[in-house]
């Protein structure tokens, strides 16, 4: 966080407010697990004074925790993406039954467009399905705001509040103005309150009457409510738009009238009214689902929407220009290059076990994580990714489905912080019903792919105190796994003795490859030996080529230029090992059967 | 100097990218103007083609350049400055490091780099400035700022005075601050 005493305000992402926010709206408890676009919130907050800031092992538990929290009187921040609303949507949807004592603001943060995410769904649906709240913020300086505002309607209005980001939210930098860090309303004590907090049928259908009353009162509140505002401008077209396609709309249409909506839920149906009064025409701008158009629609005012502005990926003011007609300029026709798609580090530990893997007639059960990059050629060890924990269910289901041939032909791959998340309850049903799959877990100690947060197997908290790591063989153990393998997933000829033993083997066995994730503080600190190729050695074949390390790269070869190199005319090239990137781990020298590569240091 | 614009920086994950359009930022916004940055993380780094918009003006609404909306396009590896074409316009000023890196297609000799890359921009008119990063970064003593001389590259073209530049780069570089001011001023020789 950077201050630009010029102005006063500061430069921050969307997510770095929303702490900031959070801060000073006087939270002192915040839950969440990690999910792109979600994941700095929490790890913003935890390096501020008095928040007790944690990673729960997943969505539902961070919830739960929030619920707790609120219970007690503290005011509660959780933080998730997504599809992390999923997996906490059972308690999401009785909190707005039980309501608060202490706010309770849930962030979900979604992902148009889907840059890292395996599905793009809309949560405002769970806004209007859950009967709960939802604010809307355009961009890093409104979601400062509406966080305090959403407290004071939690408590208010005895809920629990909906906000809800995307990408171009979450991860946009832009000026901030600050505040002083206030206190919640209500005092932290234990205080009972069984007929709201009992959610028993007698109890829960009086709460249920409560939520129709608070929802009325939130429908009457929102009308008024500041962040939906009418910007006046040209009468002949009117937009309504939230979030982040608000500004598109400002840019793409600057002279146009403007209703902006902060509350997705309830929607302010009286100004909306008005607006339409005010234009000859409505268009009703919003990325992903016809959400506020459905809802305009049924209240009866006539709208245009997703006739024309599309309902899948990202928006931009080009894309809105374009559906509407304009004049958008001649672009650039792309011009086709090589892909560049991410790919595992070099010395990835995956990258050994996909390896590994590959050399097996196994479906391969994938999961949530780095090693979902395993699905990439030239590995191609990954055949279904559905969501967190999927792999094991998956896995066993195949296994089920296929009697009596099943053997040795299912496994399920799943990282330590995935396994943790959900994959625990899929291994249990594995045990209890008898399956003869094999369950790898890829534990390198963290949750990588999101940028290294810690997990309850990793040995410390959120602010790098130590804590308790979960003994992964030994929970597994206690589960009911007979055969409990560890290995090294860096050691090929391993990794392919105990795959095969363990794949084939009746009955359900856990592989679990230990090696930590080459991006750790204290691995990149470690002193590595680079490998190189020995280009006298190296006979093309290509077979290091085939582990996809970016260190190593294929350089052609004339039949002049091999024959020169004393290599024989029909050799097409050699491999070659960047010194630079190479991490020494050593999963090529494994596989080269021609000593063909070396220890950079004795190849001087 | 237009006091507002539209800069893309692109390359590849782990080459500085996101450090140099915060340093753009920064000066921008230590010159009294309104930015807005957009960026992803997740899934786009390990490797892959990254991008970050940065738009600077009185006041920006929108995080995101349009197709056809570049003013400027700082591209830290060759072949993503062609990736990026539909971004820019024909006054476009495009800033280009030569570094070539092999994505997986390339590397296992699947596909082959493509050859004339330059010529598919001048060939469309843009205006471009082609520099090789890493050894101008070897020649200042630090190869790891190669991403700096392309914001001296960058600067010349912005309403930002070089003063505020250095002031930026004292405040935000804890390290080997000499050899990136250096990194930086030899960028700006070669669009001065």
């Amino acid at each position: 966080m950077t201050k630009v005493s010029a102005k006063k305000k500061q430069w921050l992402s969307g997510n770095e407010a929303i702490a900031r926010g959070a801060w000073e709206a006087g939270v002192t408890v915040a839950s969440g697990y990690p999910g792109t676009p979600s994941t700095e919130i929490l790890e913003n907050l935890c390096t501020y004074n008095d928040v007790y800031t944690e990673w729960a092992p997943n969505e539902k538990v961070a919830l739960e925790v929030g619920m707790g929290a609120s219970f007690a009187g503290a005011r509660v921040l959780v933080t998730m993406k997504h599809v992390g609303l999923n997996v906490a949507a059972d308690p999401l949807f009785t909190a707005s039954y039980t309501g608060v004592r202490g706010g309770i603001v849930i962030i979900t943060a979604d992902d148009p467009e889907m840059h890292s995410s395996q599905n793009e769904q809309d949560n405002r649906n769970y806004a209007c399905a859950a009967k709960l709240p939802m604010l809307e913020p355009s961009d890093p300086a409104e979601a400062l705001e509406m966080l305090k505002q959403a407290f004071a309607i939690s408590e208010e209005f005895d809920t629990p509040v909906l906000l809800r980001t995307t990408t171009r939210v979450a991860h946009v930098k832009g000026l901030v103005a600050t505040g002083k860090r206030k206190k919640g309303p209500v005092p932290v004590a234990i205080e009972k309150m069984p007929a709201k907090f009992v959610m028993l049928p007698g109890n829960a259908r009086v709460r249920r009457r409560a939520i129709a009353e608070r929802m009325a009162k939130l429908a009457a509140f929102v009308e008024t409510f500041a962040g939906n505002r009418i910007e006046p401008g040209d009468r002949k077209l009117g937009f309504i738009t939230g979030g982040v396609a608000y500004l598109y709309v400002k840019e793409a249409f600057p002279k146009a009238s403007v209703l902006k909506i902060a509350t997705t839920w309830p929607l302010p149906f009286n100004l909306i009214r008005d607006f339409a009064s005010q234009v000859d025409e409505v268009m009703i701008v919003e990325e992903l689902d016809p959400f506020l158009e459905t809802h305009i629609k049924a209240s009866g005012i006539a709208c245009t929407g997703k006739e024309k502005i599309p309902a899948i990926g990202e928006l931009n003011p080009f894309i809105i220009k374009k559906a509407l007609g304009q004049d958008t300029g001649e672009i650039f026709a792309p011009v086709e290059i090589p892909p560049r798609p991410p790919n595992m580090c070099p010395g990835c530990p995956h990258r050994g076990l996909f390896y590994s893997l590959a050399k097996y007639d196994v479906f391969i059960s994938g999961d949530i994580g780095c090693y979902t990059l395993g699905f990439l050629p030239p590995l191609s060890a990954m055949d279904s990714c559905v969501c967190m924990g999927a792999s094991i269910g998956v896995a066993h289901g195949m296994d089920k489905a296929l009697g009596d041939k099943a053997l040795g032909k299912t496994v399920a791959v799943i990282g330590d912080s995935t396994f943790m998340h959900s994959g625990i309850t899929g291994l249990v049903n594995m045990v209890y019903n008898k399956s003869m799959s094999t369950v790898i877990i890829l534990d390198n100690r963290i949750t990588a792919m999101t940028g290294h947060q810690a997990n309850p197997a990793s040995g410390s908290t959120i602010t790098g105190e130590p804590a308790n790591a979960i003994d992964l063989p030994e929970l597994c153990r206690a589960i009911g796994v007979r055969h409990v393998r560890t290995l090294n997933p860096h050691n090929i000829k391993e990794c392919k003795k105990i795959l095969k033993e363990e794949i084939e083997r009746p009955e359900p066995s856990v592989i679990i490859a230990q090696a930590p994730c080459v991006l750790l503080p204290e691995e990149r600190k470690r002193r590595k030996i680079p490998l190189t190729s020995i280009l006298d050695n190296c006979t093309g074949c290509g077979t290091c080529l085939r582990l996809g390390c970016p260190a190593i790269s294929w350089v052609p070869l004339t039949s002049e230029e091999a024959k020169k190199l004393g290599k024989k005319e029909k050799q097409k090239g050699h491999a070659r090992i960047s010194v630079e990137m190479c991490n020494g781990c050593g999963q090529c020298l494994a596989v080269c059967k021609f000593k063909a590569i070396g220890k950079a240091e004795d190849n001087k | 100097m237009k006091p507002s614009g539209n800069i893309l920086f692109c390359g590849v994950g782990g080459q500085g990218i996101l450090l140099a359009s915060e340093i753009t930022a920064f000066a921008l916004l230590a010159c009294g103007l309104d930015a807005k940055k957009s960026e992803v993380h997740g899934m786009a780094q390990r490797g892959g083609s990254v991008v970050a918009h940065l738009r600077y003006g009185k006041k920006v609404h929108s995080p995101l350049i349009d197709p056809g909306q570049a003013d400027f396009l700082v591209a830290f590896e060759t072949m993503e400055a062609v990736r990026y074409l539909p971004f820019l316009k024909k006054d476009s000023k495009v800033i280009v490091n030569t570094q070539q890196i092999a994505p997986p297609s390339v590397a296992t000799g699947k596909m082959a780099y493509p050859a004339d890359l330059l010529s598919q921009l001048t060939s469309r008119g843009l205006a471009v400035y082609s520099l090789d990063g890493f050894s101008i970064a070897k020649g200042v003593g630090e190869i790891r700022t190669a991403n700096l001389v392309l914001v001296g590259a960058l600067s010349t073209f912005l309403p930002v005075g070089e003063e505020v530049f250095l002031a930026v780069l004292q405040e935000k570089i804890p390290r080997k601050l000499e050899e990136n001011i250096a990194a930086f001023q030899e960028g700006r020789k070669i669009t001065a």
